[in-house]
């Protein structure tokens, strides 16, 4: 509760303070984001915040916390089957507020963006959410199902203080584009190729145009997701973006884990080489 | 207060009925969704399309379809007289093939040669193999597992008209996850793959091209009750799963306030069972496949699964346009149990020789309610939207018949 109190009073604010703290760092230092996504409640619930503190250790700028819903229809099958496993374990919205609350304890500075589809915040109302949201500790909301047409259902997020973050994709229409260059809060997420997540069709070079493009033009930062799987393409990607973000392989990764300790070790393991590999890119 | 209400006004230029519809997809889709909009919206207004679209619904689909006076039926009932509105008469058997043909034309008219479809009962999907048999489209149909292995003779016919048909088993493995297995499909293959969406669901301007599509159902209907009997019915009714076939006969119909609607979900086992699929009548305002609509999920907004005897009933949305009819008064929206729609399915069989979809046979058994109540000179029109030799083996199955 006192974290609560002082992130929102203190030195590091609203979650808006908190992604552009860690953005600002970050720049100053010449240093690529990193943005490990994973499954709230999966694969065990009680592992969450213990991974979600692991991945921090592993080199973690940022964590993306998936909110698992029945119909993912923009997930591939490693990113379903998490929600499937999270969902089976009765994972929802208060109890995923109350680990975001838990790893507020002993983090206050990494910022946690909560990612997923519309109709569990619609029906745990969406004014409700945004309140309970921002006094967790949540700093950002990704609704995948929610373009910018569709933003007045969301206002209330804005209206808390919570950063909404936009998707922009390859096939985004130049007018749309600057409607979300316009809009952005946090960072904008480039989805680097027209598919599903844990897809295999990533080509750095032919959206390293766009994405500098981009970033000359918003006044956030840009973060690229999709097909980011590995040391060498989040490397690849580093050259030319502000924030890498990786989640199938991670949730993969995570799967296997026998228990939660394990998932632990393999939220480290997975991320630290990664980490390694931005950060010699930039020196 | 639906007097005020002039219903052709909508949706609105958002896709939106009242507070329903919208389009709450991911961002990769807005692209080919724009595209389709401005393809539709240009496509409705030509004269050359709408001509080829009704010269394909009288040539190839078999239109019109005639209006039945069920008179040993209405007599067994002794109430008011029931009217058949003969959809099954259609060439594969259901009204999906007005959405499918007009589809079908869209596609074309946009040059993209590739046509994926989700399917339940496999009606929609029959429809969708059927055009693109006849376009020389490939044809790519997703289907839950489950729903496999209860419609194979569905499956087949697909296989016979040249589809691929793709099992799917994530999520509940019926309906639902069959659209969005297709809606995944279509992320990845935006460029040349168009997609046939088979009920008024989904996102903008999907709801309003699947009614305009189905809405030739409700103009026939209505000059052929003004024809037959000199007057409109005194009410409608129809089956609503995700809508299409009630919104098609209902639409025409909506500015004639004297003209009682009431569509027929499937209550399962009962509505107080919790197994059912009654999205409008016993769930609650949520976010499904792209549109802001009643859905039936729990209270951590998790979809839940339903059931009905019927594979084509069996989802938990429905078309957002129905939403708004509910809220604003002018359609009602009741249960028909799988108990009452069986015996509605074996008496219209007996007395009139007409073998209906279980689909259809609930909104038959929802006009045999309607006629109770009303006089015998009262008319009450039922959409017959599909024929039932498909459902032969599961009422076989469930009535201990080996086949």
């Amino acid at each position: 509760m006192s974290a609560t109190s002082d992130s929102r009073n203190g030195e590091r604010g609203t979650g808006k303070d908190r992604l552009g703290a860690t953005f600002a760092r970050l720049q100053a230092r010449q240093r690529t984001a990193l943005i490990p996504f994973i499954t709230a409640g999966d694969p065990f619930p009680d592992a969450t915040v213990d991974v979600m503190h692991a991945l921090v250790d592993g080199g973690a700028d940022i964590i993306e916390l998936g909110v698992p819903f029945s119909d993912p229809m923009a997930d591939g099958p490693v990113i379903q089957h998490a929600n499937e496993r999270a969902l089976r374990n009765k994972v929802g919205v208060p109890g995923i507020l109350q680990w975001v609350r838990e790893f507020r304890g002993r983090d206050t500075d990494t910022p946690v963006v909560l990612m997923g589809y519309l109709n569990p915040i619609a029906i745990h109302g969406v004014e409700r959410f945004a309140r309970e949201a921002v006094d967790s500790g949540v700093d950002g909301v990704l609704v995948v199902d929610c373009p910018i047409e569709e933003d007045a259902a969301l206002q209330p997020l804005r209206d808390a203080g919570l950063e909404r973050i936009l998707l922009v994709a390859p096939t985004t229409s130049e007018p749309r584009l600057a409607s979300a260059v316009e809009a952005a809060e946090g960072y904008l997420y480039y989805v680097s190729f027209a598919g599903i997540t844990g897809g295999s069709k990533l080509s750095a070079q032919d959206i390293a145009q766009r994405v500098g493009d981009l970033r000359r033009r918003a006044n956030v930062p840009v973060a690229v997701g999709f097909g980011i799987k590995d040391a060498a393409s989040a490397k690849a990607v580093a050259a030319f973006a502000d924030a890498v973000v990786i989640g199938s392989a991670l949730v993969a990764t995570l799967a296997g884990a026998p228990d939660r300790e394990d998932a632990c070790v393999r939220a480290r393991r997975f991320l630290a080489p990664i980490r390694h590999a931005l950060d010699m890119h930039r020196g | 207060m639906t007097e005020e209400i002039d219903f052709y006004r909508y949706p609105d230029e958002r896709g939106r009925f009242g507070p329903y519809g919208g389009t709450f997809v991911a961002e990769t889709l807005i692209a080919p969704l724009e595209e389709l909009t401005a393809a539709y919206t240009r496509l409705r207004d030509d004269p050359a399309f709408q001509k080829e679209f009704a010269d394909d619904l009288k040539h190839y689909v078999g239109r019109p379809s005639p209006i039945y006076h069920a008179k040993r039926l209405s007599a067994r009932i002794g109430g008011a007289q029931i009217l058949l509105k003969r959809e099954d008469l259609n060439h594969t058997g259901a009204h999906k093939i007005n959405n499918t043909v007009g589809q079908a034309l869209v596609a074309r008219a946009m040059g993209k040669r590739r046509i994926i479809a989700e399917t339940g009962a496999g009606q929609h999907g029959v429809a969708t193999a059927t055009v693109c048999a006849r376009f020389g489209m490939q044809c790519v149909v997703y289907m839950g597992a489950v729903d496999i292995e209860r419609q194979k003779i569905n499956v087949y016919r697909m296989k016979l008209l040249g589809a691929e048909v793709v099992p799917v088993t994530s999520g509940s493995k019926t309906l639902k996850d069959a659209l969005n297995e297709a809606l995944r499909d279509w992320v990845g293959n935006v460029v040349d793959t168009f997609y046939i969406i088979g009920t008024v669901a989904g996102p903008h301007p999907y709801p309003t091209m699947v009614r305009d599509f189905n809405a030739v159902v409700g103009r026939e209907a209505r000059a052929q009750m003004l024809e037959q009997f000199g007057r409109l019915p005194d009410v409608l009714t129809a089956c609503v799963g995700g809508g299409s076939n009630a919104i098609g006969l209902f639409h025409a119909f909506l500015n004639d306030r004297e003209v009682r609607i009431v569509g027929a979900e499937a209550a399962g086992l009962g509505l107080a069972t919790g197994r059912h699929a009654a999205s409008l009548a016993a769930g609650r305002p949520g976010v499904l496949h792209g549109n802001r609509t009643y859905v039936l999920c729990d209270d951590d907004g998790q979809i839940i699964e339903t059931h009905s005897v019927s594979a084509g009933l069996d989802y938990p949305g429905v078309g957002p346009e129905h939403a708004f009819l509910k809220d604003t008064g002018r359609a009602e929206y009741v249960g028909v149990t799988d108990e009452e729609a069986l015996a509605a399915f074996h008496l219209l069989c007996e007395t009139e020789g007409i073998l209906a979809a279980l689909e259809s046979s609930h909104a038959v058994a929802q006009a045999i309610r309607l006629a109770r109540e009303l006089p015998k000179d009262g008319l009450v029109l039922c959409n017959l939207s599909g024929r039932g030799d498909k459902d032969v083996h599961t009422i076989a199955q469930r009535e201990g018949f080996e086949l």
